[in-house]
């Protein structure tokens, strides 16, 4: 039997995992977290639906528990990938046929943005905090206050050279969005503002989503970037932005301030490109073969991709993308097993 | 002639027909990296300038590039080159280079 290794129990490589053991494939998911489900075991519910998290995880756990032939290895580190062989950073060495990496991404340090306050005022979080605060039940101010006025900054480490993230994270936007409106939900007598460069409403609903931001959750939306926080007098906090769209400079009180963190490449994927011959993108994030035909391939055959380590990628998107590696791997596999034989039979 | 109180204004349009793009061809080819704005208006946010006067960097640049020079360099003259505005860009564009450059290249409108 074919032996596959899947780097990265997220949910794309959950997904790949799946489909390949459905393919008739043993698989071995190496997860350096001590469960699998990736960043998502850290969201709540998903754009545009309000799709509980735990429900897709819970499928693709389900997936995962239902076959004998996936090993999940938690805790686990690869150090070096060729197509044969994963060494982990214990040193141990594992043989394989193929190799999924699916390592996904990493979420921008907003403290690196020092002028947004990250890490020095209290009530300044991330979107990813947010969410955790979202499944622990609790949102409130650091001093458990109810927030009456909240800012959103979409763009956190994207879409900025001063930071080396020249990408767009993609999913932020529409993140921004959802956040807004559950945190209306939540303090329906709290006035929400969005700070904005571009508004990327790429998805199908997105845009929908946006207008009912718009309209029935009363959002406001100003077209512009924060440049600096600060604090007040009464501990609340400053935003100094251009209202670009009067022309004029503008500044508002927030008790609270959310930032929309993106998405960056793992520090890892140089090690994927000096150590093992894979190529990267100027963003950090892996090349694949190309951007159409062979978007879940490498450029070393047997070495596939999936989900958010080629680029920033939304939940649906690492999800297909999973399924798309798997159907390539088991052509890959299928393609060398018709060679092996016309060499016995030679 | 009777003087009925009626006139023409000066339509508001940028006619880039009309304007005369060769200065600012001129700007952004010393400076191509003006074109990577985005618009966010960090630059404004920040100005000391833009929080006390009219002043407006983001709309100045822009209009130049329109090539609607007229008070261009006037307007430009009322930055203090602090550079508040290239330390926040997110394009890194070298906004006082910008404001150097329109002022020397823009002396005479």
């Amino acid at each position: 039997m074919k032996h596959v290794i899947v780097i990265g129990g997220g949910i794309a490589g959950m997904q790949c995992a799946a489909e390949l053991a459905r393919g008739g494939v043993r698989v071995t998911i190496l997860e350096k977290q001590s469960d699998t489900g990736g960043k998502l075991r850290n969201w709540h519910k998903l754009f545009p639906s309000l799709t509980p998290a735990e429900e897709v995880l819970g499928g693709l756990n389900h997936a995962l528990k239902r076959s004998s032939e996936i090993e999940v290895r938690t805790g686990c580190e690869a150090a070096g990938v060729t197509p044969q062989r994963v060494t982990l950073a214990t040193g141990e060495e594992l043989e394989c046929d193929a190799v999924v990496v699916a390592t996904g991404f990493t979420l921008f340090d907003a403290r690196i943005k020092e002028e947004y306050g990250y890490g020095i005022y209290d009530n300044v979080i991330t979107s990813a905090d947010l969410e955790q605060m979202f499944n622990s039940g609790t949102v409130s101010m650091a001093g458990g206050g109810v927030p009456r006025r909240i800012a959103f900054l979409h763009c956190v480490g994207s879409r900025d050279e001063k930071v080396c993230q020249r990408h767009c994270s993609k999913v932020c936007c529409v993140t921004g969005v959802k956040q807004a409106m559950e945190m209306k939900e939540l303090f329906p007598s709290a006035d929400i503002f969005n700070f904005y460069m571009d508004i990327r409403m790429f998805g199908p609903g997105y845009e929908e989503m946006y207008r009912e931001a718009q309209q029935r959750c009363n959002i406001h939306f100003v077209r512009g970037r924060i440049s600096e926080v600060s604090p007040m007098i009464d501990g609340r906090l400053q935003i100094k932005a251009e209202d670009t769209l009067t022309g004029r400079p503008l500044k508002i009180g927030v008790d609270m301030l959310v930032l929309l963190i993106g998405m960056r490449a793992n520090d890892m994927n140089t090690v994927l490109e000096e150590r093992c011959g894979l190529k990267r993108q100027p963003s950090g994030f892996m090349q694949p073969r190309d951007q159409f035909l062979h978007n879940t391939e490498s450029n070393v055959p047997g070495i596939f991709y999936a989900g958010a380590v080629t680029a920033p990628k939304s939940v649906g998107e690492s999800l297909n993308e999973g399924t798309a590696a798997a159907r390539g791997v088991l052509d890959y596999l299928a393609a060398g097993e018709g060679s092996n034989k016309l060499t016995v039979a030679g | 002639m009777i003087n009925f109180g009626y006139s023409i204004n000066k339509p508001r349009v940028i006619d880039i027909d009309r304007n005369n793009l060769h200065k600012s061809n001129e700007i952004l080819r010393e400076m191509p990296e003006l074109q990577t704005c985005i618009g966010c208006g960090s630059c404004t946010a920040t100005c000391t300038a833009g929080n006390l006067t009219e002043f407006n960097f983001r709309k100045v640049h822009t209009l130049v590039r329109r090539g609607e020079y007229q008070g261009a360099y006037e307007e430009m003259n009322k930055c203090m080159l602090c550079g508040k505005c290239r330390l926040v860009c997110p394009r890194g564009i070298n906004t006082r280079g910008v404001v150097m450059l329109i002022k020397r290249k823009l002396g005479d409108f």
